[in-house]
């Protein structure tokens, strides 16, 4: 009764707005809220002492520490490079930027699948890089370090699109008033650009790292999954449920979604810090 | 200017500028690094595909396990697309439009589907409907098949590409306000007028881009759809799908040729990708600047 | 159509915008709700249209009352600030939907939609833009295409918020009296929001000063300008100085001047505070028996219709003067002289009282 009042009372003037948040809500938490809650609740009903059996087996440790650890390498070198060709987008001029500019969200429109069988392609052994590689003694394919190079793919958008609008609405009188008061070109980028661009580097790795710790199609091709080396923790569920081991595959999933959640916070996080930082125009 | 071969020139007027060098050196890392991640990949696609010829290209492509793969990939995208962009248009009115409590969580777990893994968004649907799941028993009793069926791969895709078209409508329609509408409303407009006439008008580029995007992820899914498949061929694999059978079976030119296809259309979705962000950003712009410059003042 | 404001009171959250507010409109007659930023004046304003709903108090239209009144069926015309002009229509399209959205049963046919879109965009003398879009107008042309839309349903009333806010100032000055003239043209109800005291003084038959959610005063331009009734009002619509004295008994002291104040404190602070208006003082090269303070003339500008003087007194403060140019030709004034300041009016506001305008009085 007393939430009917209140909105009787605050009478809103545009339309709809029952009808929009009602279906919207009615929606998302059929199609996402409710699955969501499955996993949720079946992990519950795993018992303890079997949930922790099965999220600390050899075998998904070690997928654990690759899914992790490849994740976080992967987001590194994307953090590096794609503030580079953020930076080179932003502030050189050369032939064809604009179609370097559209190629950069290849990885998004990429399937997974075709974007792993590509990569394999090129660094197995017999494949156009895999074999200098290898002559080199660098193997790539169904190594740890293929599944790096996977990620790295897939994240390579993230940081070059987070920097990317930072970069362009800096204020060029920033850096002159620096060169003015005599700062090299080194100290100018170290001081006063760097800290502009840092939350959206923040942002853009954590938003890599995201998308590179769940990531399935474009690893399992490259990664030649064996057990306790080069196994990634999604198809160890696949494989579990594949074995009719629900439970197994719910506790390791549902280890892998509340790291999702924890990051999915911290990227907000990140997100209002940078807001806070540039005030964006029209606010 | 200057005739001498330039690979970069800094914009013209910026005093403050890293040396020579030092712009090679980054251009050059930048070069590397996309070729060897962008281009290389797109190349290596296409050069398998056609390792064995136009021939065995074409066969590929008509085998009538990947026609069918295209057929469900197609109807997937079919019903997915229209659920979305209802969706996307419901929650950016709700959440652009009006001020309510939870909307900042409403808005953050919009995003929910982007963080979870794909694999994840599969198994969900199999604890929901799978044999050993919360309907399963019922769905057997009248002998519904969900998952290792077509509905298991919408639902699946329905999952990961909820929130897209929403997160483009959004901010977008945060940035046009609501003048328009209250103007519309002035005016006598019903609610329906003053969507059709004032609304959708305004928001039909970011519309578009959304369900751009929404499809080439609904046609791309893999992990999703590989769990709730059952991979039985001709019935329930999509292209991607398909496109592992074929790469498992060590038939590498077909899985290349069929990923070729996917491929392609990456790069429509890229190109198009490009020709929206330019209107949306232009429809944004205009937006928030208002009553501001404009041509000569006449009386 | 008139318009009633009853006790309307309205809180955003911890902001009190509006606390108990009433008005009375006349059928006819243009008000401007004046007043600074946070005042309350467009919320009001919304709230008569119905863009907003009061948290208490009613709104009534020629007696009928109207708060339950959805904002369609208000028939109130509304010029946006930011002219919200439906940015993909057309000038004639923008002009024509409110027409066009009409139930089938009250629609004109094309025709005559063509007709009356026709006719208002002559009355804004902008029918050679009709098929222009807003995004190839200027700002005054976007304002006039937003009026002519607010007018083409024929509204009982007309709400304008800060029309002229965003335009420069020669535009601004160019509309404001096209809009005057309008308006005598066709007595349409009217109310306005400005920050511009400037706007109101010039454009409205009735001026309500706003503040802090509160209505400060109401009244003629002449009378607001004038006859203030309060600090606020005097301090916003026109240059102040302030000038401090003491209350001796039932006087108010300043400088060589003494008022009778019937009204004076009787304890509590004896400090006094005098407020003239820079035209309402004048100079003199040497001191008399109604002078206010000694100062040294620090900036004398010229140009313009009356003269713009800044002394700056022994204590420091600054005064501004306005003379007419030829008492500035009479007393050949110069920076760096000294000067005697005279005021012919002295207006005091005792907290919380009616202002007391006292005529000054040479002391003994």
């Amino acid at each position: 009764m007393a939430i009917a009042a209140l909105l009787l009372r605050k009478r809103r003037v545009l339309p709809g707005f029952g009808l929009a948040l009602g279906f919207t809500l009615l929606y998302f938490g059929l199609v996402v809220l409710i699955p969501l809650a499955a996993l949720v609740v079946r992990s519950a009903q795993v018992p303890g002492a079997e949930f922790l059996r099965t999220v600390t087996a050899p075998r998904a440790l070690a997928a654990f520490r690759l899914s992790f650890g490849a994740a976080f390498a992967a987001a590194a070198i994307n953090v590096v490079f794609g503030a580079i060709v953020a930076w080179v987008l932003v502030r050189y001029r050369f032939p064809l930027k604009r179609l370097v500019d559209a190629l950069v969200d290849l990885p998004f429109a990429l399937p997974t699948a075709v974007a792993g069988i590509a990569l394999t392609s090129l660094y197995a052994p017999t494949g156009w890089l895999g074999r200098p590689l290898a002559a080199l003694g660098v193997p790539v394919a169904y190594t740890p370090l293929g599944v790096v190079v996977a990620l790295t793919f897939v994240g390579l958008p993230f940081v070059v699109r987070t920097v990317q609008p930072v970069l362009e609405d800096l204020d060029a009188e920033l850096e002159e008033a620096a060169a003015s008061l005599g700062a090299r070109r080194w100290q100018t980028i170290r001081r006063v650009l760097l800290p502009e661009v840092l939350p959206a580097l923040a942002t853009g790795f954590a938003l890599a790292l995201a998308r590179a710790l769940g990531e399935y199609g474009s690893v399992i091709f490259i990664a030649g999954n064996m057990p306790l080396r080069t196994e990634i923790v999604p198809l160890l569920i696949v494989i579990k449920l594949e074995q009719f081991d629900v439970d197994g595959a719910a506790a390791l999933a549902v280890v892998m979604l509340a790291a999702s959640f924890l990051l999915l916070l911290t990227i907000n996080l990140l997100q209002r810090w940078s807001r806070r930082r540039r005030p964006a125009f029209g606010d | 200017m200057t005739s001498a071969p330039v690979t970069a020139v800094v914009r013209p007027g910026r005093v403050t500028a890293e040396p020579w060098p030092v712009r090679g050196l980054l251009l050059g890392i930048a070069g590397v690094f996309l070729g060897l991640f962008l281009v290389l990949p797109l190349v290596a696609v296409f050069g398998q595909a056609l390792a064995k010829g136009w021939e065995a290209y074409w066969a590929a492509l008509s085998d009538p396990d990947a026609r069918s793969a295209i057929r469900l990939t197609v109807l997937t995208a079919a019903i997915v697309l229209p659920l979305n962009v209802v969706f996307g248009v419901a929650a950016a009115w709700a959440i652009a439009k009006f001020e309510f409590r939870g909307k900042s969580l409403l808005l953050t777990l919009i995003d929910l589907p982007f963080a979870v893994s794909p694999v994840i968004s599969g198994l969900i649907y199999v604890l929901v409907f799978g044999a050993q799941g919360w309907l399963g028993p019922y769905l057997a009793a009248y002998g519904i098949k969900v998952i290792f069926a077509v509905p298991g791969i919408v639902l699946a895709t329905l999952f990961v590409t909820c929130p897209l078209v929403a997160r483009e409508l959004i901010p977008l329609m945060q940035s046009q306000g609501t003048e328009e509408e209250e103007a519309a409303l002035v005016l006598g407009a019903r609610g329906g007028q003053m969507f059709w006439r004032v609304t959708l008008p305004n928001i039909r580029w970011g519309l578009l881009y959304g369900a751009v995007l929404c499809n080439a992820r609904a046609m791309g899914e893999f992990g999703a759809v590989s769990v709730v498949s059952g991979h039985i061929r001709g019935l329930t694999n999509t292209l991607t799908l398909h496109v592992e059978i074929l790469y498992n079976e060590y038939s590498f030119a077909g899985a290349f040729a069929v990923a070729s296809l996917l491929t392609l259309l990456a790069l429509v979705t890229l190109v198009a990708k490009q020709l929206l962000e330019w209107r949306v950003r232009h429809a944004g712009r205009a937006a928030r600047a208002g009553p501001g410059p404009a041509p000569e003042e006449a009386a | 159509m008139s318009i009633a404001v009853r006790g309307v009171s309205k809180t955003f959250g911890r902001f009190r915008a509006l606390d108990d507010v009433s008005l009375e409109v006349r059928t006819g007659e243009l008000v401007a709700l004046l007043g600074p930023s946070g005042s309350g004046k467009t919320t009001l304003l919304r709230i008569i249209a119905g863009l907003e709903t009061p948290d208490c108090g009613t709104i009534h239209f020629h007696g009928e009352d109207a708060t339950a009144l959805r904002v369609q069926d208000r028939r109130v015309g509304f010029v946006f600030q930011h002219y919200a002009l439906f940015r993909h229509m057309t000038v004639f399209e923008n002009v024509a939907f409110g027409l066009r959205v009409r139930p089938r049963r009250v629609r004109p046919d094309r025709r005559e939609i063509r007709r009356r879109v026709q006719r208002l965009l002559e009355l804004v003398q902008l029918e050679w833009l009709a098929d222009r879009y807003p995004a190839q107008l200027s700002g005054g042309q976007r304002q006039r295409v937003a009026l002519a839309r607010a007018l083409a349903v024929e509204p009982k009333v007309l709400l304008l918020d800060e029309p002229f806010g965003a335009l420069d100032a020669r535009v601004r000055a160019e509309l404001r009296r096209w809009l005057r003239r309008l308006h005598n043209e066709i007595h349409v109800t009217g109310v306005l929001v400005t920050h511009d005291q400037e706007e109101a003084l010039e454009v409205a038959d009735r001026v309500v000063v706003m503040n802090h959610g509160r209505i400060e005063q109401v009244g003629t331009p002449e009378e607001v300008f004038h006859h203030p009734a309060t600090e606020f009002v005097m301090h916003f619509l026109g240059h102040v100085n302030v000038f401090r004295g003491r209350f001796v008994g039932q006087k108010a002291v300043f400088g060589g001047i003494e008022l009778d104040v019937p009204d004076a404190p009787e304890t509590g602070s004896l400090e006094a505070r005098g407020f003239v208006r820079p035209h309402d003082l004048d100079l003199s090269l040497a001191p008399g028996p109604d002078t206010l303070l000694e100062g040294t003339l620090m900036r004398v500008n010229a140009a313009g219709p009356q003269v713009k003087v800044e002394l700056r007194s022994e204590a420091g403060e600054v005064i501004h003067v306005e003379l007419s140019q030829e008492r500035h030709r009479a007393l050949g004034l110069t920076a760096g002289m000294r000067a005697y300041v005279r005021p012919r009016d002295i207006k005091l506001f005792p907290s919380g009282t009616r202002p007391v305008s006292a005529e000054a009085a040479p002391v003994g």
